[in-house]
């Protein structure tokens, strides 16, 4: 059984379709890479997912259970956590309060004081950011901010995570960095489910990737198999080999 | 000796003991002072309750509530209509309750709006509330406002004490726990919050009902020194505006930040109205301008900039010894 299944998932803007019978199916251990081009409706379904939007037609099933109407701090508690396209972090905290707040109310059972700190601290560890983790966060880098949201996230405990362009507007040595990061979190038994831009990144990680464009899923398969895919060619990957990346 | 070496390595004692000093001066002051004088601190104690209260609610979650006035005056009227019926005491609790629930009802139905339509909301709450108030007095209860029997100034000034600890503490206690830091997070990023398995409706409604709860019980603290309220006295929007203006003042980092506000701004509103009346607005205004351009952190932004100035000349004036 799949940890995350979707099964013809849509989701209407008025009468725009942003995400129109999808199905989808992550497996366990996987990392699932999620392209297309910009307003595909990537976004989109990760918002569906963990319920800042609510899902217009459709089902999606995480560990056997619908997830139709719960709210996104319920999504959370069962073991889904996300980072997001635009840094979300919490400007008037330190870093270490930051990734706290995840560990605090982002697990299942309660957790007592003492362990929310532990596991806050291992989080940032885990990221290599424990030297600033009294820094107030405004002042890192986007890159560290980005790393901070993968603490936070990682410190709700999650099962599956959600990474949305984690690796967007990052110098290539970063994305390096990034890229490990992403493995070493799955080597941890966490189930990784990333929209991403940067081909790169989807080639070196993914194990299987999916591909939307106008809202339909148009492709999916190994990274090979979506390289040579002639759809996604024509509306996604040959724009940019054309633009000389 | 090193006195900052001193300061904190005793933070604990000297704080316990600055404490222990203000709970003699607040116990002792009736017995020297003036009449007038106890009623000032009174107020400047009441001061320190709204304004904790709001920046409690409002200073972490950045969800700015016009309605500490609604809640106020539904402590002074609960005074007002119960006087004759319960003990004092039992009316602090019954008036504290009634803001809590309702608070809880509005909370419930606004604190899903957010930015400026939840502070108009509030806003709006107080004049509705003066509105209706002033209805029932004049179409059903047939009457302008209502007499309260004073208490004695010495047994409001203890009693608003109480409150006041009662308050200060329990709002230390929540910045401290998670649910501090649930507030806060709200604050800095509600949908990011939601995210992170936070209940940011539940948490919103609960902790706006619970400094709705301390804000009506000074309401009906204070009623006694007021003789005689009506709908205009007991919902005016100064209340709701002086614990804004002071929290901004000192500063809402820190819990401390909120007190020294009440405080400073509360002594001189009573002492200074009296004496310059109309320029006291203007003077007022001037510095509430001056420390929104100057000290965005408030007054107790102060305190790390003046230690920086300090180290920095203790440093040079050292420097100064060795090299002579």
């Amino acid at each position: 059984m799949p940890i995350l299944e979707g099964q013809d998932v849509n989701k209407y803007f008025g009468g725009l379709a942003a995400v129109s019978h999808v199905d989808f199916h992550v497996e366990q251990g996987e990392i699932v890479g999620l392209i297309g081009p910009n307003g595909a409706g990537k976004t989109t379904l990760f918002n569906l997912i963990s319920a800042a939007l609510p899902i217009s037609s459709g089902e999606i099933i995480f560990k056997g259970q619908k997830l139709s109407g719960l709210k996104p701090n319920r999504i959370c508690r069962m073991g889904i956590a996300r980072t997001f396209q635009e840094t979300k972090v919490f400007a008037n905290m330190p870093v270490f309060q930051n990734v706290l707040v995840g560990a605090f109310f982002g697990s299942q059972d309660r957790v007592s004081t003492a362990d929310a700190a532990r596991e806050a601290s291992q989080a940032l560890e885990f990221v290599g950011l424990s030297a600033m983790s009294a820094t107030p966060i405004k002042d890192l880098t986007l890159e560290n901010q980005k790393r901070v949201e993968v603490a936070r996230a990682l410190a709700t405990k999650p099962e599956l995570l959600l990474l949305d362009e984690l690796m967007a507007g990052l110098t290539p040595t970063e994305v390096s960095e990034a890229m490990e990061l992403v493995r070493k979190i799955r080597d941890g038994g966490i189930t990784i489910f990333m929209v991403e831009h940067v081909m790169k990144a989807i080639m070196g990680i993914c194990g299987r990737v999916m591909a939307l464009h106008h809202g339909e899923k148009i492709a999916e398969g190994t990274c090979d198999e979506i390289s040579c895919n002639k759809t996604v060619i024509d509306v996604y990957l040959g724009e940019d080999t054309r633009a000389g990346s | 000796m090193d006195i900052t070496r001193f300061i904190s390595t005793n933070r604990k004692l000297l704080l316990v003991g600055f404490l222990l000093l203000i709970l003699i001066f607040v116990a002792t002051f009736p017995l020297y002072a003036r009449q007038s004088q106890v009623r000032v601190l009174t107020v400047i104690l009441m001061y320190v309750v709204l304004t904790v209260s709001w920046a409690m609610f409002s200073g972490t979650t950045g969800y700015m509530s016009l309605a500490p006035a609604a809640f106020f005056g539904l402590g002074i009227y609960t005074m007002a209509l119960l006087q004759d019926t319960l003990p004092f005491p039992v009316i602090i609790v019954v008036g504290s309750l009634i803001c809590f629930v309702f608070a809880l009802l509005v909370g419930l139905v606004t604190l899903r709006l957010r930015g400026i339509y939840f502070t108009i909301f509030t806003f709006g709450l107080v004049i509705f509330l003066t509105e209706l108030v002033q209805y029932l007095e004049t179409r059903i209860w047939n009457r302008h406002g209502w007499d309260v029997t004073p208490i004695g100034n010495a047994t409001i000034l203890y009693t608003m004490f109480i409150v006041v600890v009662v308050t200060v503490l329990a709002i230390y206690f929540i910045r401290r726990s998670r649910y501090g830091l649930a507030l806060l997070s709200i604050g800095g990023n509600e949908e990011a919050a939601e995210h992170m398995g936070i209940n940011t409706t539940m948490t919103k409604v609960l902790y706006f009902a619970i400094s709705s709860m301390f804000m009506g019980a000074v309401g009906v603290v204070i009623a006694p020194n007021l003789i005689y309220v009506n709908a205009n006295i007991a919902f005016s929007l100064i209340w709701s505006f002086m614990p804004i203006l002071m929290a901004i003042f000192g500063g809402m980092s820190q819990l401390s930040g909120p007190i020294i506000g009440a405080v400073i701004f509360g002594y001189l509103e009573k002492t200074l109205r009296a004496q310059l009346f109309s320029y006291f607005m203007l003077g007022f205004g001037i510095i509430m301008v001056a420390v929104i351009v100057f000290l965005p952190t408030g007054i107790i932004g102060l305190v790390p900039m003046l230690r920086g100035k300090l180290g920095g000349l203790m440093a040079r004036l050292q420097k100064g010894e060795q090299g002579e």
